[in-house]
């Protein structure tokens, strides 16, 4: 801690500049209105996945429709056809997901360096949820999601939705399921990494992972 | 240290100075004056302001409670800010709670030397930078720079301006300025100088430009010790620092380093977490045009085993309670810094970010800079003027700020003087010196208007003379008839019209 007297002089800035603002006022009595949407529009739970997928893939991010059982082989294609060696499976991804990729999986324990992450070709995670209305991955540093470096560093991204339980409509449905766990780092990720910074046109691939490929999977995938 | 400069460097000698972190202009007309004779300049902001414009009206179009939730953001800043102690206190132990370390800065000096003390204590000279407004306007690499501690900045656009000794000229897109034939020189001239050089032959498609991006900065971030950031918002009541960005390395510098120190003004404060509901749909839509950024990171505090071991906040003032203390200006301080308001503005669209002279360019930056830095000089007096009210600012705003009133607000300040706060003290300003012709003009029309004779005497006299009066007015009136026709006097004036017809009856 330092700046002490720097702490008390701004403090002291703040309460002499609102003055106006009456004694006896709390600090939540100015009105804030929320009659703004929970969920914009009426979907069907089928209509909100077809939404997510939409969302997902108008900003590049490659989508993938599974049920439980064939997640194991769709798994396996997608690495064969990237061409994935190496791939990172964090702590608490279930082990039979990449029963049949032919590949080294790796795992986080004792943590990868930053140089180890940068030459994975792959990793595979869960979630926490996807927003439909967005097009939003959140990952929580939940089992099957590791720490953030790890969806980070490698170029090739495959994040696992179940899509029983995972998926919302709204960023407010995200917040209010999101709030026990807001302690936790958090990550949100809508299509692969992209800059605006040329011309104002979106151009996809900048640092993070190059390629994300969701795969919105049907059914209960964890006993698999 | 360019302070006297009366034009805006571009492309070479940018130099930043503590406080104020912007090479001077003179004031806005003059520096505006050069910019809008640069053909390219006005080409590359007219192509890159019109095509996000009409992004952002899709995106907003898309969310049918777009008035509400803007009424709601702007409601939850006023909240915020009307008891900002109380939040600032509650953030500060959240922060510590989870593990943090905060930090209190004044001014821009007090922030520099807090972080470059942080940085030092580390033992490493150099550290890997998010774009971050309030780091730009205390000046913070120049101050590492001074201490022998090199910050690389990772944003696209802010690597564009740093490899092009240049300034940035837009709060979301730093390089605005600068078309994809610039950057590409700009990338294959100085990367080498840098770190890692341009890959051979680089061509101007954008995607092998983000692509010589990412070669030249991933070895900076693998060998990141220490990070700086800004926030988008800080949650008082869990201590939660939300980072907003598109790229990814705004990730990188958010999670390998081992330290973390990141640098927010005291108003980026929200009470709860559920007011990101809010921000975190307003802010992607207003900014990027997009339904939400690639990348948003929220971290409390610090965590075992991910990202950084030791994370500071310095909270930072400069200025901000100065605002605050202005009932009709502090509005500025709900700013979520999304540009909208820089994109739809004909006067930024022709003059550029640089005439601001300050991080802070466009509408928002003409009532934001005179009141952070006070109305110290006259580049501060002339901002609030940089405009033509419209009011395009105004309706895009997602947090309701009504910049034409507050323009009208430090006009009337600029002009007439009054009472303003500075560094959190209460002092009477004089009108500026450069109003008082107007000023004087003034008076003499309130004089000839309670003195009908005379009035009636002036108005032949101008009458009969008419023929010899110039087209451009001289001495001090100068500059008005700059861009202005002086209107031209009728050969007879309305009131002897009258008394010669009765309104044309005879």
């Amino acid at each position: 801690m330092s700046g002490g007297t720097s702490r008390e002089r701004i403090l002291g800035r703040v309460r002499r500049a609102l003055a106006d603002v009456p004694r006896e006022e709390r600090p939540e009595d100015h009105p804030v209105v929320r009659d703004y949407l929970r969920v914009h529009g009426e979907r069907s739970p089928a209509e909100t996945l077809d939404l997510l997928a939409g969302n997902l893939a108008d900003y590049r991010a490659l989508v993938h429709r599974v049920d439980a059982a064939g997640l194991p082989a769709l798994l396996a294609r997608l690495l064969a056809e990237r061409g994935a060696h190496r791939v990172l499976a964090p702590a608490g991804l279930p082990r039979g997901w990449l029963r049949d990729a032919r590949v080294d999986v790796l795992s986080d324990t004792p943590a990868l360096t930053a140089r180890e992450l940068d030459v994975v070709d792959s990793v595979v995670t869960g979630c926490a949820l996807a927003i439909a209305e967005t097009g939003t991955l959140v990952l929580d540093a939940g089992p099957g999601q590791g720490r953030r470096a790890l969806t980070l560093v490698p170029d090739h991204h495959l994040c696992v939705v179940r899509t029983a339980d995972q998926v919302v409509d709204s960023v407010p449905q995200a917040l209010e399921r999101l709030a026990p766990v807001a302690a936790r780092p958090l990550t949100w990720v809508s299509g692969p990494s992209a800059t605006s910074d040329i011309e104002l046109d979106r151009v996809e691939g900048v640092h993070g992972p190059r390629t994300l490929e969701v795969l919105l999977v049907a059914g209960d995938p964890r006993p698999v | 240290m360019s302070r006297d400069g009366s034009d805006v460097p571009r492309g070479g000698g940018a130099t930043y100075l503590g406080m104020p972190a912007f090479p001077r202009a003179a004031d806005f007309p003059r520096a505006a004056d050069t910019a809008t004779r640069d053909g390219r300049l006005r080409a590359n902001l007219r192509h890159a302001t019109h095509t996000i414009r009409a992004k952002r009206a899709r995106a907003v179009a898309e969310l049918d409670d777009w008035a509400r939730l803007r009424e709601a953001g702007a409601a939850i800043k006023d909240r915020t800010l009307r008891h900002l102690d109380h939040h600032l206190v509650r953030l500060e132990e959240a922060v510590t709670r989870a593990g943090g370390t905060v930090h209190w800065a004044a001014d821009a000096a007090e922030a520099n030397r807090i972080v470059t003390d942080l940085v030092r204590a580390t033992g490493e000279r150099e550290v890997v930078k998010v774009k971050s407004m309030a780091t730009q306007e205390i000046g913070l690499n120049e101050a590492l720079a001074e201490s022998g501690i090199r910050a690389y900045e990772t944003d696209l656009a802010e690597l564009i301006v740093q490899l092009g000794d240049d300034l940035p000229s837009h709060i979301l897109v730093p390089a605005i300025h600068r078309d994809r034939g610039e950057i590409r020189d700009i990338f294959r001239d100085r990367m080498a100088s840098w770190g890692r050089p341009a890959p051979e032959g680089l061509t101007d498609r954008p995607a092998e430009l983000a692509e010589a991006a990412r070669q030249h900065l991933r070895e900076k971030f693998l060998r990141a010790k220490v990070g700086v950031s800004g926030a988008n918002f800080m949650v008082a009541e869990t201590g939660t620092l939300v980072v907003v960005e598109s790229e990814g390395n705004g990730r990188m510098c958010l999670t390998l380093p081992e330290t973390l120190i990141s640098v927010v003004g005291i108003e980026k404060t929200v009470p709860t977490w559920r007011d990101l509901e809010v921000f975190l749909q307003l802010l992607p839509r207003s900014s990027t045009a997009e339904r939400m950024n690639p990348y948003t990171s929220m971290w409390t505090g610090t965590t075992d085993g991910d990202g950084p071991r030791v994370f500071h906040l310095v909270l930072l003032d400069n200025g901000r309670t100065d605002t605050l203390a202005d009932q009709v200006g502090r509005q500025a301080l709900r700013c979520i810094r999304c540009s909208a308001c820089l994109n739809v503005c004909p006067v930024y669209e022709r003059a550029g970010g640089h005439a601001y002279g300050s991080p802070y360019p466009g509408p928002i930056g003409a009532i934001l800079t005179p009141q952070l830095r006070g109305l110290a000089s006259p580049l501060e007096e002339s901002l609030p003027y940089a405009s033509s009210l419209c009011g395009a600012c105004f309706e895009v705003c997602p947090v309701a700020i009504d910049i034409p009133e507050v323009l009208v607000h430090l006009r009337e300040r600029v002009a007439e003087g009054g009472e303003v706060t500075v560094r959190g003290t209460r002092t009477v300003i004089r009108p500026a010196k450069r109003h008082a012709t107007e000023r004087a003009a003034m008076r003499a029309a309130r004089w000839a208007f309670d003195h009908p004779d005379a009035l009636r005497r002036g108005q032949r006299i101008l009458s009969r003379t008419r023929r010899l009066q110039p087209r451009r007015l001289p001495g001090p009136g100068r500059a008005w008839t700059d861009s202005r026709e002086l209107p031209a006097v009728p050969a007879e004036s309305f009131r002897d019209w009258w008394a010669r017809t009765r309104g044309g009856t005879s």
